[in-house]
């Protein structure tokens, strides 16, 4: 499979760049990602859009997580992975020496799949991202850019009264919730999302998915989700992988109605998942 | 129907594994909680003599005519002790006997007796009653450690010496008082002067710098290993490295700093500042594994979680691992620092094995250790220091229980849920 790879990008062939009226903000092009020697992403090329939901959907091992992570480089931290490839953000390439990940991860926030709230109170995380960028000048701007965060990402309404409790102490459910109004308290420009409905019931994935389509006017968003109804839901644009390629992306409703590719069909028709 | 309450043979058998593995872990606990016992009980029993005295008091004549007031130093204070003795039993002549007769009060009487005169000279001129510290053989006598049922000439304590005594004791001249000064004294080569002091305050001396040395440098050199260093050939050779120096006997290291930190640096020779430096390379390792342990089990979500919303690597590892990681890095620096505490080898190598009588209270003062001094008079012929060296011990894991307390209240202070 490495071989098919370097092919590609040898033959010099433009990539196929799925259609999309608004200008691109992320582009991705020709990213091969590796873990040690196994390849877990081959020549993956994707526009995000701005202002749009993009969903990541294919099925478990696919290499969504990954492609994620490499959006915020969060793959640094993984000594034996590697990216090849390039990724630009508004034009700028991200993997470039000069990047700073620290500013680029302020402006990629990211919410990972399993919940992970800092063993601290409920307000310490939410304001955590705010203090360490300076973005505050005083105790009560901070309170209110906490409840405001909290009361985007639907939670306010529960912790209001304890939010020096810690937020380890909350359900599952809640602290994905917290999580997500820590990564919006930053005020990124881009949010990724890592299955952030997952550990929730209708409700709440209800009034997350609300959120996701509010966040759309100011931010720019990807998210991985194992729920094609989701997808459906608040995507814009969809992307499906499978086995580490980037089968097929588009606009969500020619993907769920008008798939090109076999392998997506049968992907959405739960065929093969 | 299915019946829950049937027992089939395979699962009475691993019930009765469940209850053998039960009985196997309490009975374990009980023969280690029992040797423990046995040891502590042991050296209570031997060492709790150290912690009272015998006192003896004497008629003391004080003629005005043997004292020159404008320098008390001058007039013989032993010869004073000495007469105030003969008074006390008149019938006792020859030479030989006198001589017995003197040692049943400390020699370090005359010096008791020219303190109180100096400080009050009022006492000048008249006859007064002072209580001195008794001999160790009398001490001993007191505590009931002189077998009398074997034959006089071989027993240090002789039948006269144990009739002055019981006379003594008669008029009511004798007492058995707390011996503070045990705990506010130095060594002595009299084992009723002999006192823990200064082994105690060389032992805190040394352990502060090498807690000083060793924690902060121990702590930066595993966070840095475990959260910023790249895993390669180097780390991994550094780590290898490590956990090699952690077991290195510890002489080695007294060695090394006799070469390195008296010969090459030139510092002094037998101060805690060196024996502090000698044993931080000993705890080093050991913190430093321990550190890189507590880091290592901090979930990687959490570092995750602060890169995540913009945090920079110092951050996340000052703000959010070592908070986490910090109770397990305190157990480990008091697991090293405990084991620093009792160990005498690489100490003997720098010379802190001197006699000391003076308390040290610098770094620099000549010392010695808490298990040196224990070495010391365990190795003492006269009997007084068996009981000294029993308490000794008995300051040395009263002082560990301490620096296990004060670990136990830091790490519930630092203690964060996951
Ligand atoms: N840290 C890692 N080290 C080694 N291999 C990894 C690592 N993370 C992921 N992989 C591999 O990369 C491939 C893609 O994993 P990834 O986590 O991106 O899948 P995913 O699409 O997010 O799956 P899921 O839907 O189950 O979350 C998998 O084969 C996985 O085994
Ligand atoms: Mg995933």
């Amino acid at each position: 499979m490495n071989m098919a790879a370097e092919e590609k990008k040898s033959d010099g062939a433009v990539p196929t760049v799925p259609a999309i009226e608004t200008e691109p903000l992320i582009t991705a092009r020709n990213v091969d990602v590796f873990y040690a020697d196994k390849q877990a992403l081959n020549g993956i090329t994707l526009d995000i859009p701005a202002n749009k939901v993009t969903s990541l959907i294919g099925p478990s091992g696919c290499g969504k997580t990954t492609f994620l992570r490499c959006i915020n480089r969060m793959n640094d931290l993984i000594d034996i992975c590697r990216v090849e490839g390039e990724i630009k953000i508004g034009g700028q390439d991200i993997y470039d020496p000069k990047v700073d990940v620290v500013s680029l991860r302020a402006q990629v926030g990211m919410v990972f799949q399993k919940p992970n709230p800092f063993p601290k109170s409920i307000f310490e995380n939410v304001a955590y991202g705010p203090r360490i960028h300076h973005l505050v000048k005083s105790k009560g701007e901070l309170k209110d850019v906490v409840e405001r965060s909290l009361s985007k990402a639907g939670l306010l309404e529960e912790v209001h009264d304890r939010l020096d409790d810690p937020g380890t102490g909350l359900s599952g459910g809640q602290q994905q919730r917290l999580c997500i109004a820590r990564a919006i308290a930053v005020e990124p420009k881009v949010i990724l999302m890592d299955e952030p409905c997952s550990a929730l019931d209708p409700i709440a994935t209800a009034r997350i998915e609300e959120l996701i389509d509010e966040l759309r006017e100011n931010y720019t968003i990807v998210i991985v989700t194992h729920s094609m109804q989701q997808a459906a839901r608040v995507s814009q644009q969809t992307a499906f992988f499978h086995m580490g390629n980037l089968v097929e992306a588009g606009k969500t409703e020619q993907i769920f109605t008008t798939p090109q590719d076999p392998r997506t069909e049968s992907y959405i028709t739960g065929r093969i998942g | 129907m299915t019946d829950f309450t049937v027992k089939t043979p395979a699962l009475k058998r691993r019930h009765a594994a469940e209850k053998r593995f039960q009985w196997y872990g309490l009975g374990s606990i009980i023969i280690a909680l029992g040797f423990l016992l046995l040891m502590v009980g042991s050296i209570t029993i031997k060492g709790i003599g150290a912690f009272t005295q015998t006192r003896v008091a004497l008629e003391i004549e004080l003629p005005s005519n043997e004292f020159n007031l404008n320098d008390l130093k001058a007039t013989n204070y032993g010869a004073i002790v000495k007469k105030a003795l003969r008074n006390a039993f008149p019938d006792v002549t020859k030479r030989r006997d006198k001589r017995k007769l003197y040692g049943l009060v400390s020699p370090y009487a005359s010096f008791e007796l020219q303190k109180m005169v100096i400080e009050d000279p009022a006492l000048i001129g008249k006859t007064t009653k002072i209580w001195f510290v008794a001999s160790d053989d009398v001490d001993m006598y007191i505590k009931g450690n002189v077998d009398t049922s074997i034959d006089e000439k071989s027993r240090k304590f002789s039948d006269k010496q144990i009739a002055w005594v019981e006379e003594i004791q008669k008029k009511g001249d004798l007492e058995k008082v707390f011996n503070s000064g045990f705990f506010t004294g130095g060594d002595s080569r009299e084992p009723e002067l002999a006192g823990i002091l200064s082994a105690f305050m060389g032992s805190a001396l040394s352990l502060s710098v090498c807690f000083l040395l060793s924690f902060p440098i121990g702590i930066f050199a595993a966070i840095y290993l475990e959260e910023f260093a790249k895993k390669n050939r180097w780390s991994a050779l550094i780590e290898i490295n490590i956990n090699n120096l952690a077991a290195v006997p510890s002489i080695v290291f007294g060695l090394l700093g006799l070469a390195v930190f008296l010969n090459v640096f030139g510092l002094p020779r037998s101060s805690p500042l060196v024996g502090g430096m000698v044993l931080s390379l000993m705890t080093l390792p050991t913190i430093i594994i321990a550190s890189r342990a507590s880091l290592r089990a901090v979930p990687p979500s959490i570092r995750e979680a602060a890169l995540g919303i913009g945090a920079s690597q110092v951050q996340a590892a000052f703000h959010h691992v070592v908070p986490l990681a910090l109770p397990g890095m305190l157990t480990g620096a008091i697991v090293g620092m405990a084991r620093a505490l009792g160990d005498t080898a690489p100490l003997l190598m720098i010379g802190m094995v001197a006699f000391i009588v003076d308390i040290p209270t610098g770094v620099l003062d000549k010392a010695t250790a808490l298990p040196v001094q224990i070495f010391l008079w365990a190795d003492s012929p006269e009997r007084g220091f068996m009981e000294k060296t029993s308490a000794a011990i008995l300051v040395l894991l009263v002082f560990l229980v301490l620096m296990n307390l004060v670990a136990i209240i830091l790490r519930r202070k630092f203690e964060q849920r996951f």
